[in-house]
């Protein structure tokens, strides 16, 4: 196991929007969180570093209350909050954009948008609201400058940086003030990728929204993100603002972790 | 065999469509080829069997889709949300039988439709439990009930027939007048493509087999989707089992069974509905219902035998589910 190594904190910017202390998560005998700790501001965005396995997924899991952690806690705005359900995290504003994407190919963008917070029509039975879905799909596509003209259109149709751009879109339209990103830019090609690191500048910009980013890639997050943290094996070994430290530096210390696996 | 995806065809259309795109664009919808289907299949056996359209023959024709109708309405929920329910021709049998032992015990006919209905939707519910909860395939689980079933209402039945109770408008509203049944198909239908289309239900429905994993993350309960979808099926199965009976005059404990039962799902497959989950539709079902009816009824005006008939029903369920996966090709989605 790793002993956490002695770091400065970096301090976060503006109001803290969400803090999590010493997360414990098993999945059976396998610990895949040994005392996490993290925190994020409104206007910040903190990049999460490491490898397959360090436990990154499983620690935004547990941010939107699809996971419950076996110890530790979660402030919301400086308030504790147990996050036993996504309806719970979502009902603070906290939205997340899962890895594998949740959207479903079969059913239209304005659908998937609306996905569990569907618009009714007024009267006794609680028929969808199409129509007015369909509007306020188109805003908040144009709202955050995603320019896709038809969202009668089946997401199955659409390439994967447009994917990527309607989940963020939903995440965003839903007021999140907390945004969780996983490996966003995974997959993606550089252009599709330019394209959503432009749309999470812009969401940064407007100042009132934390960003959280799952990311391999050093060089990208350090870009994009104020301040990155390390994960290996369930633990935070490494945390800095982004200006302070490079992608040769991060490599190291990963490669010192490897080494000291090894035994040499 | 080419699977691969043609990106360039995944652009946007444009917001305002012309008439040919709209056009084009219902021609692609799942119903429409079936749709088609059908109108060819009347038109060919009103000139070669010329007693096709008459008042008579079309009552028949309405009674024998009316069931597999009903039943393709719960199926094709289950269908979208991947899952089946092989139990529910058994379903069919059983409830009349409970309608008939709760109107002996005092119950008035329609209490005791009700106490029917409970029981369809008790059955419905535990498929789903064991489904879900304990995690056994729910082609298994019906499969099990399947057989359950049969020897519940063999044996509360002594194996006899029982007469269906009540008297006049009741019962000819409830499937003693000829086209009543039919009616009641049609007006189920119409309520489950509400449910389907319009409702967050259907549309939670359509994500639960599209996309479970998503569905889950963004705060769908997909266990109750799909229990609940098991009750539906189950509770529309035994109403058509009752409606059967109010037909009849009484019911036999060996109706419906498995021919009914696929008869159902395979008019949501040949409307259009994707037997590996996250698409369906409805009115498909009606229509795929129609057209198996009007290929039996066909054929019998024409004599031909009952054994070439299983065969046309087995050619005309792959043709058209190879019709609906390149179709689907056609239109962009992929068919799972």
């Amino acid at each position: 196991m790793t002993a956490p190594q002695a770091q400065p904190q970096p301090q976060p910017r503006g109001p803290e929007a969400l803090r999590a202390e010493g997360i414990v998560k098993r999945f059976g005998s396998v610990e895949a969180l040994g005392g996490v700790g993290m925190q994020v501001a409104a206007g910040e965005m903190l990049g999460i570093l490491g490898d397959n396995g360090a436990g990154k997924s499983t620690l935004l899991k547990i941010l939107t209350g699809f996971h419950q952690p076996d110890a530790g806690t979660i402030y919301v705005h400086g308030q504790h909050q147990t996050l036993n359900t996504v309806d719970r995290a979502r009902a603070l504003g906290i939205e997340c954009v899962y890895q594998d994407l949740a959207l479903v190919n079969g059913l239209s963008i304005y659908h998937n948008m609306f996905l569990n917070r569907e618009l009714l029509k007024p009267g006794p039975f609680r028929l969808l609201d199409h129509r007015a879905m369909r509007e306020r799909a188109m805003d908040a596509l144009a709202d955050i400058g995603v320019n896709i003209p038809n969202v009668n259109l089946e997401v199955g149709r659409l390439s994967g940086g447009q994917r990527q751009a309607i989940a963020v879109a939903r995440a965003v339209h839903s007021d999140a003030k907390i945004l969780l990103l996983d490996e966003p830019l995974a997959a993606m090609g550089a252009r599709e990728a330019g394209q959503i690191i432009a749309l999470i500048e812009r969401l940064k910009a407007r100042g009132d929204i934390a960003i959280v980013m799952i990311a391999h890639n050093y060089a990208q997050t350090l870009e994009v993100c104020d301040r990155v943290m390390l994960m290996q094996h369930g633990s935070v070994t490494y945390e800095s603002h982004a200006a302070e430290t490079s992608p040769a530096e991060l490599l190291e210390i990963v490669r010192r972790e490897y080494r000291e696996m090894r035994g040499g | 065999m080419q699977q691969r995806n043609d990106p360039a065809r995944a652009g946007a259309l444009p917001p305002r469509r012309s008439v040919a795109a709209r056009l084009t664009e219902l021609a692609l919808r799942p119903e429409a080829s079936v749709f088609f289907v059908a109108v060819v299949l009347v038109i060919y056996f009103e000139l070669t069997a010329n007693n096709f359209l008459t008042d008579a023959n079309l009552q028949t024709l309405s009674q024998f889709v009316a069931a597999p109708v009903i039943l393709a309405c719960g199926e094709i929920m289950l269908l979208i949300c991947r899952e089946i329910d092989l139990s529910v021709g058994q379903v069919f049998a059983l409830a009349p039988f409970i309608m008939e032992k709760a109107y002996n015990a005092g119950l008035p006919v329609v209490g005791a439709i009700v106490a029917a209905l409970i029981v369809c939707a008790m059955v419905g519910l535990v498929i789903g439990l064991i489904t879900v909860h304990l995690n056994v395939p729910s082609f298994i689980t019906t499969l099990g009930m399947f057989f359950l079933i049969t020897g519940i209402t063999l044996t509360i039945s002594r194996g006899f027939p029982a007469d269906t109770p009540g008297n006049g408008l009741l019962n000819a509203i409830l499937g003693g007048w000829g086209y009543a049944e039919f009616l009641w198909a049609l007006a189920l239908v119409a309520l489950m493509h509400v449910v389907l289309r319009h409702t967050r239900w259907g549309l939670h429905t359509i994500a639960t087999g599209g996309n479970a994993i998503a569905a889950a993350e963004a705060g769908i309960n997909i266990d109750r989707i799909k229990i609940g979808n098991f009750i539906i099926t189950s509770t529309l199965g035994g109403f058509c089992g009752i409606l059967e009976a109010f037909r009849i005059g009484s019911t036999d404990p060996l109706a419906g069974g498995s021919n009914i039962m696929f008869l159902g799902v395979a008019s949501g497959v040949i409307g259009g509905t994707a037997i590996a989950g996250g698409a369906g539709t409805i009115i498909g079902g009606l229509i795929g219902g129609i057209v198996l009816g009007i290929l039996q009824d066909g054929f019998t005006l024409q004599g031909i035998n009952a054994f070439m008939f299983d065969i046309i029903i087995g050619g005309a369920i792959l043709l058209a589910m190879i019709a609906n996966i390149q179709l689907a090709r056609h239109r962009g989605m992929r068919p799972q």
